[in-house]
């Protein structure tokens, strides 16, 4: 089996997560997007390590993963704190940072 | 020790100025203090100096190391030279100066002013001092524009006058074209010398091509015109008179005005090594010395008629000092005399106008000699001595420079022919009109003495103007004195010496007698009908006329042109810069929406592009 | 399904058996299809849901090429807590947020599009041709290490030991942060009891007990109002679904008349406050 395979698929789902972070206005699934794009890294990490015959892009993938969820916990919490004050989860409406 | 010279009236001066209004009381006394210790050090100096021989005469003496420029090998001291030419100037300016300040102190009495004044005449003189004293060119400008500011605030005194501090700008501003000329002349002598000091000069210009000698010569001379009131910048000095009388006195006599004699002759080498110069030195000086007596002859105002006879007689010392060095020694003389001589007349017209309520007309003066009898006696004196009657003063130093004019050519010695018996005419036109013919006083005038304060200068100075001649002559004296400094050749004229001074002086009595006939009786208002000469006389033959036509209007246009240019064109681009700008930042500001999708899409291509390039790459 | 999957592995391993394809196309299109799903779903709840359909798959993948240590953590780190976690967020702000469909910025949907479209292809061209290496030529390197957890162990406490301890101190400020963020501070002092009866009566609204339908009535049900002392309908007796319903009981004149006869008779009210009325 092609190792590029792996990357290629790897390509398609960081591209949709980047689409999901385009498009979607809802907070929450934005930062799924964001997920999806770490995963879709991780793939490309694994696949290399794999290519390359040692383990260290397995622990980059293991960083990304711990990296992962710290982001996600201050994330959400960010995300929470604005809903409590705005009443609202849209990207959009947090937007008074501008000209 | 010389260095205080110039110290003390510069700090009294600074103290007038900055302590303000906590020094009236003892003000004057303290710049007439310093003023008098300027003179006796300076007199001492000069004792000093008498005592060492002839050659070792010349002194300089480094105070501080003033610029340097190493990388470019320009190097200027703040040093003073003291030689026979600079002790000259330094008595007369501190002696004339002081008695000046004196004078000052009652005819300035009532004026709420009066410390100001003392300071401006300090710093006057400390300026003055500075440019005789310089032992190069850059600090002789220094103090040459120091004179400049000094005799811009003198004459602007009463600035609540618009007509003095129109005056006062139109002497500064025929100064800085005079200035212009100087500083250029300095740029050059440093790009062609490599030094601006005195020496260097003197030593370079042998060696020069004759192009540098000739620039340097004219610049200079275009410098001395600007100061000296020469044709054609001379217009500042009629106007001049509009500030008090005392300081006409210190222009005149003392110190301004002589300051382009001085450089002339302190460039004695320049002018020796261009033939051109020169003979532009004595055209212009012939010019001047024409056109200030043809003016002085129609001036009914006092004091501007001793203006233009100032400008007459700087133009004889100009012309003197053209002449090369058969005529150096006797610019310088006559620079002496004509400081004593004037200097008594002005303070005679200044105790005249005390008398009369500041009029200045002579139509309605006459008649003073009874009331007045020391201001009549000094006056005369200046008199006598101006139209060179011997023995007083101004027979010898112009006697002096008719043979040495006479001996340069023809035209020359015509023309201070010609300008010997116009000063006759003038000056006894002046003597008839104020103190002899029948009273024309304005009705409330009451004629009276002035105080000793002013009557005591007057009395000095008119000692001064009678013998100064006689002393400084006898055997030759100043003749040696001088030779080391600015060489001396002694004049070969045409005709017998004898022979001279008898068709001068016989010029001088026609002069004199045409004037008391002229003015035998003297109308109180000026006649209308007048020939074509003395109406051109009247209007300063034209020399503001001349200025208007040839710079101011062109000038003004330009400006609006420029103003023009600047607004449409320079102002345009600036601000379209400045609105362009703030219009392309006012719309890339939209694309900051805040929103963080919009943000993210720029990431997108980013990266987009990225991986596009990677692509190529591998391509 | 991890362990079946792990068992392929080391039999495709062993046997050289090529079922690697078959497992790759499978998991890959869920993969895919979970991305896709997370893309268009309207609710963020579903969209969850897909997005955990696609990690599962990929802890597969993971599996599948010889990092079994990352597909457990993928399935156990991911799907187990932030997927979760997710879900938990999205209790508190509201499971049926939906985007609504009007797009705020203009032309957002459209450029979007483009520049995912761009990507996916510049990004499949550029990673298509990556390794020119065949399976055949794969060494496996978990051997030199006795084994894949092993192996990562070695690496974690070795050579990326100092950016592991880092790591802690990442997960230690992430968890203090979350906390910061999260708490809500107390800006005004507890309201009392008594504060807050204040307010509620100071309002203007009835905030007593509601009186019980059926008093003052003979038919004691709830569709019939109570009668306030001077014979008025009480509204705030009925249940609300009945007024909706329209099923409320009308009273009539002499259904008050009746009431008060008996009233009178149970000697409640007197006559003469009869008479008065």
């Amino acid at each position: 089996m092609n190792p590029n395979a792996y990357l290629v698929l790897s390509g398609i789902i960081f591209s949709i997560g980047a689409l999901g972070v385009l498009l979607r206005r809802n907070a929450i699934v934005a930062f799924m997007s964001v997920e999806l794009m770490l995963n879709a890294a991780n793939l490309a990490f694994v696949t290399g390590a794999r290519v390359w015959g040692n383990l260290d892009g397995q622990t980059a993938a293991f960083f990304v993963m711990v990296v992962a969820a710290a982001e996600v916990v201050i994330g959400l919490a960010i995300i929470l704190t604005i809903f409590r004050t705005r009443n609202s989860a849209s990207v959009d409406e947090a937007s008074l940072l501008r000209w | 020790m010389i260095a205080a010279v110039i110290a003390l009236p510069a700090l009294s001066a600074a103290l007038l100025l900055s302590l303000g209004n906590r020094t009236n009381k003892f003000g004057p006394w303290m710049a007439i203090i310093a003023s008098t210790s300027s003179f006796l050090i300076g007199f001492l100096q000069f004792l000093q100096m008498l005592a060492r021989p002839a050659e070792e005469r010349t002194a300089i003496t480094t105070v501080y190391e003033w610029l340097a420029v190493p990388a470019a090998g320009f190097k200027v001291d703040f040093a003073l030279q003291l030689d026979q030419l600079s002790i000259s100037f330094v008595l007369l300016i501190t002696f004339v100066g002081t008695l000046i300040h004196i004078y000052s102190l009652g005819y300035m009495s009532h004026d709420e002013n009066q410390r100001r004044f003392f300071a401006y005449l300090n710093l006057f003189v400390a300026a003055m001092l500075l440019l005789v004293l310089a032992d190069n060119y850059l600090l002789l400008y220094v103090g040459w524009e120091g004179v400049g500011l000094a005799s811009y605030l003198l004459i602007g005194f009463w600035q609540h006058k618009p007509s003095a501090a129109v005056a006062a700008k139109k002497a500064f501003v025929a100064n800085r074209v005079g200035d212009f000329g100087l500083s250029l002349a300095i740029m050059t002598m440093f790009i062609v010398f490599g030094s601006v000091s005195f020496s260097d000069v003197n030593e370079g210009v042998a060696g020069a091509p004759a192009w540098v000698s000739l620039t340097i010569g004219l610049l200079l001379l275009l410098a001395a015109c600007g100061k000296s009131a020469q044709f054609p910048l001379q217009s500042w000095l009629l106007d001049a008179m509009e500030g008090p009388t005392p300081v006409s006195a210190l222009i005149h006599a003392a110190t301004m005005v002589t300051a382009g004699v001085y450089l002339i002759v302190r460039s004695a080498s320049i002018f020796n090594a261009s033939e051109i110069a020169q003979t532009a030195v004595v055209v212009i000086g012939a010019i001047s010395l024409l056109m200030g007596a043809i003016i002085g002859a129609a001036k009914d105002d006092i004091k501007k008629s001793l203006a233009g006879s100032t400008m007459s007689q700087i133009g004889y010392m100009v012309l003197a000092a053209g002449l090369g060095p058969i005529g150096y020694v006797f610019a310088i003389l006559h620079l002496i005399t004509h400081g004593f001589f004037k200097a008594v007349m002005f303070l005679g017209a200044g105790s005249v106008m005390h008398a009369t309520n500041d009029n200045v007309d002579m139509r309605r003066y006459g008649g003073l000699s009874k009331v007045m009898i020391f201001t009549t006696i000094t006056f005369f004196i200046g008199y006598l001595a101006i139209i060179g009657i011997p023995p007083f003063a101004g027979f010898y130093s112009k006697d002096h420079i008719i043979e040495a004019a006479l001996s340069h050519s023809w035209w020359a010695g015509a023309a201070v022919l010609f300008g010997a018996g116009l000063t006759a005419f003038y000056m006894t036109r002046m003597v008839v009109m104020t103190f002899v013919s029948k009273p024309r006083w304005e009705d409330d005038v009451h004629p009276h003495e002035s105080p000793l304060s002013m009557t005591l200068p007057m009395i000095v100075l008119s000692i001064g103007a009678a013998s100064m001649g006689i002393i400084l002559t006898n055997n030759h004296m100043f003749e040696h004195w001088l030779e080391p400094v600015t060489g001396f050749v002694e004049p070969e004229p045409p005709l017998p010496i004898q022979t001279i001074t008898i068709i001068t002086l016989s010029v001088v009595a026609i002069g004199v007698l045409a004037g008391i006939w002229q003015y035998r009786k003297i109308a109180k208002v000026a006649p209308k009908k007048v020939s074509f000469v003395v109406t051109a006389a009247r209007k300063d033959l034209y020399g503001d006329v001349m200025n208007e036509a040839l710079l101011m209007r062109p000038g003004q246009s330009l400006t609006k042109v420029l103003n023009i240019f600047d607004k449409s064109v320079i102002d345009g681009f600036v601000n379209g810069l400045g609105l362009f700008t703030g219009g392309i930042s006012s719309r890339l500001r939209k694309s900051e929406t805040g929103y963080v999708r919009s943000y993210a899409m720029s990431i997108v291509f980013g990266t987009a592009i990225l991986v596009i390039v990677l692509l190529i790459v591998r391509l | 399904m991890i362990s079946s999957v792990l068992k392929l592995a080391e039999i495709a391993n062993e046997n050289s058996i090529s079922f690697e394809p078959f497992v790759f196309w499978l998991c890959g299109g869920l993969a895919v299809l979970g991305a896709i799903g997370m893309l268009i779903s309207h609710k963020a709840v579903h969209s969850a849901l897909w997005v955990a359909l696609t990690m599962i798959n990929l802890a597969v993948l993971y599996v599948l090429q010889s990092a079994p240590f990352l597909g457990v953590a993928q399935v156990v780190v991911y799907t187990g807590a932030v997927m979760m976690l997710f879900l938990f967020v999205l209790m508190i702000v509201g499971v049926d947020a939906a985007d609504s469909l009007v797009e705020t910025i203009k032309g957002q949907r459209r450029v979007g599009i483009l520049a995912g479209v761009i990507l996916v292809v510049s990004l499949v061209l550029l990673l298509g041709n990556s390794f020119s290496i065949q399976a055949a030529e794969l060494v496996n390197a978990d051997s030199a290490y006795g084994g894949n957890v092993q192996g990562i162990a070695a690496l974690l406490f070795g050579k990326y030991v100092l950016i592991f301890e880092l790591t802690s101190a990442l997960l230690i400020t992430a968890a203090v942060g979350a906390m910061v963020l999260a708490h809500k501070e107390r800006t005004s002092p507890r309201k009392t009891q008594a504060i807050l009866a204040r307010e509620l009566f100071a309002s203007g609204t009835y905030k007593g007990p509601l009186p019980s339908p059926g008093v003052y009535a003979r038919h004691n049900s709830v569709d019939t109002p109570a009668l306030l002392p001077d014979g008025s309908v009480s509204e705030i007796s009925l249940p609300g679904p009945i007024v909706a319903r329209g099923a409320v009981k009308n009273i009539n004149q002499s259904d008050l008349n009746e009431v008060q006869i008996i009233s009178e008779g149970l000697g409640l009210v007197s006559s003469d406050e009869e008479g008065d009325k």
